[in-house]
């Protein structure tokens, strides 16, 4: 027991100088910008009063390093700033796109993970044919880029079937069924390239496991085949399937930024992307701040799991 | 070892999946010839790319950026095989030197980072102790953030355009690519032909340029030729959201952005640009993957 909360606290302090980088990095984002920042986020129509004044609202006219104090106990007090453009509050405006890109990620993932898991299964126990078909399924899913197959998605059940709406958002609490039908597209054209990844991670793992001796043993004692596979092989494949879903829930986020704005989805992928084009550097800060904060949260939680499923892992041999 | 994840990176979690490779095509054929045609359909599918890229000026029938106002999202044809776009312009002429703007920025990307990558990675494994920890801990913190996001970081800052993108690409596959040679030199340093050049009195630059470098280079081609299909569909990605490479300069990313709203009356502009992506990423997919079975039979490139 006492290794196991070694092993949380470890992970936990771990966790502490990835979020300092993370916050180097989101906080240099408007510092690097070359020439002078406001100028460029204000255009030329603006006075020099005005510069001074954003200058100062934003604490550019400071050492470097109070600003950087500055702005981490701002964080840490909830005040995240406001929107340069709208000049709404940025807490507000992320609580506001957070739920739908967490809807959309969060679907995605279970999606995905409920077609990857059992085919990867069948792949790695069933016969040629399956073995092919799976496979194909795996070069597909890696090859094809997620925002073609949305574009193909869109064309095939919103123009040519016309039985799902090719883009817009309805919120869930306003209309539940609305909301999942305009959901479907974007969550099964992210589904589709991440379960190729959970597919081929379940294939293998399953299948090196499948080859152990006390496989043959279960085998030998006449345990039906079925309670071997999902008893004890997908037991002990199920560490490397969780590990491979952390490291995918990054690569759906980076996603997340293209289909929400295919589908014009208001999540923070969308209001990223807006920012960048508009030039509102605080914005941009506080989505990638949030964004990669959810990634570097998944990664900790998903190791936490990994420790919990295979207690070897919390023994520190295989950190 | 690590595989990649769907953006080509393993991410910052600790704990790593083992390797998964492609499922064999025939059951239990002999591994040598499997690899050899992998690495043959890989070829052959990027050296037909890389022609037509390179001499997508004169295979187009039109200029890519002619307006012909009478072929506004016109049919295919056969003067026109994949039809015309919202501004009337050959989408196949197009298409052709999309495909040169989007290979190059990709490949010139995954090259700069090997280029970075290997010294430094070499560095980190032949020497240990010190080195190791500042080289590895360093590239580490690019991998704090995803990927896509990574990129974007890079054009919120430097503003858009299709070299900014290709150094974040370079960039974003940099810490992969130094791990995996540094993982390699290890192996490679391990040898008693290493130790054996040392005892003859070889320096150490000597040593690492003529016998460890050469041998440890393996597994990082591998890793390579794989990220060049990520990078393809990170750029493509990039230039979709207005990114990338900028207008009027076609790339396949910013035509797809281009026809988005016209898809349901002409889905040629739509359907084109997407299969020429879809092959090159398959090109060197299949590259990647034949690559490996033959050079990196120890499994080091993520």
């Amino acid at each position: 027991m006492t290794r196991q909360l070694m092993f949380v606290l470890r992970r936990l302090l771990l966790t502490i100088p990835v979020l300092f980088v993370m916050s180097i990095v989101v906080f240099l984002i408007i510092r690097l910008v070359p020439g002078d920042p406001v100028r460029t986020m204000l255009g030329f129509r603006a006075t020099a009063a005005n510069v001074i004044e954003v200058r100062h609202q934003l604490g550019l006219d400071q050492s470097l390093l109070s600003q950087y104090v500055n702005w981490i106990g701002a964080l840490l007090h909830g005040d995240l700033g406001t929107d340069i453009v709208s000049h709404a509050s940025l807490a507000d405006l992320l609580a506001q796109r957070l739920p739908v890109t967490f809807e959309l990620t969060g679907l995605a993932m279970l999606v995905a993970v409920i077609i990857g898991v059992p085919l990867g299964v069948r792949a790695a126990t069933g016969g040629r044919w399956v073995k092919r078909l799976t496979e194909g399924f795996v070069v597909f899913g890696i090859s094809v880029p997620d925002f073609w197959l949305g574009i193909m998605f869109v064309l095939v059940f919103a123009g040519t079937l016309v039985i799902l709406p090719p883009s817009g958002y309805i919120p869930f609490d306003v209309d539940p069924v609305g909301n999942l039908r305009y959901m479907i597209l974007p969550v099964l054209t992210l589904a589709i390239g991440e379960a190729a990844y959970i597919l081929r991670t379940t294939r293998s793992a399953v299948t090196s496991v499948m080859g152990r001796p006390f496989i043959t043993f279960l085998r030998a004692k006449g345990i039906s085949s079925r309670r071997i596979i999902f008893g004890h092989a997908l037991r002990n494949a199920g560490p490397s399937i969780v590990t491979v879903i952390g490291i995918q829930v990054g690569v759906l986020l980076g996603g997340a930024i293209i289909i929400e704005t295919l589908f014009a989805l208001p999540g923070v992928g969308r209001l990223v992307v807006t920012a960048i084009n508009q030039r509102n550097y605080p914005t941009v800060q506080v989505s990638v701040l949030a964004i990669a904060t959810i990634f570097i949260v998944v990664s900790l939680v998903t190791d936490l799991v990994v420790g919990w499923l295979d207690p070897r892992v919390t023994d520190g041999a295989a950190t | 070892m690590a595989r990649p994840a769907g953006d080509g990176r393993g991410g910052n979690v600790t704990l790593h999946a083992p390797a998964a490779p492609l499922a064999v095509p025939v059951a239990r054929a002999h591994p040598r010839r499997i690899s050899t045609r992998f690495i043959a359909v890989g070829l052959a599918i990027l050296v037909v790319l890389a022609i037509i890229a390179i001499a997508a000026p004169v295979i187009a029938p039109y200029d890519p950026e002619a307006v012909e106002v009478k072929r506004v999202l016109g049919e295919p044809t056969l003067q026109h095989p994949f039809g015309s776009d919202v501004l009337g312009r050959d989408v196949f002429s197009r298409v052709l030197f999309g495909l040169r703007v989007s290979l190059l920025v990709s490949v010139s990307a995954v090259l700069a980072s090997t280029a970075l990558a290997v010294p430094l990675g070499v560095l980190a494994g032949y020497f240990g102790r010190w080195v190791d920890t500042t080289v590895s801990r360093t590239l580490d913190m690019i991998l704090v953030l995803p990927a896509m996001l990574l990129a974007i970081t890079f054009i919120a800052i430097l503003g858009p355009g299709s070299v900014v993108a290709a150094i974040a690409i370079a960039v974003i596959y940099l810490p992969i690519l130094a791990r995996v040679m540094r993982a390699s030199t290890l192996v490679v340093t391990r040898n008693e032909y290493v130790a054996g050049a040392r005892a003859r009195g070889g320096s150490h630059l000597r040593v690492i340029v003529t016998h460890v470098a050469p041998n440890a280079l393996g597994p990082v081609i591998v890793q390579a030729s794989v990220l060049s299909a990520f990078a393809l569909q990170l750029e493509a990605g990039l230039s979709f959201l207005g990114l990338g490479t900028q207008p009027p300069t076609p790339s396949l990313g910013g035509m797809l952005a281009d026809g988005r709203d016209v898809l349901i009356q002409a889905p040629w502009v739509e359907i084109f640009p997407g299969l020429a992506i879809v092959v090159a990423v398959l090109g060197f997919t299949f590259l990647g993957e034949g690559l490996r079975r033959a050079f990196d039979p120890r499994g080091v490139a993520e």
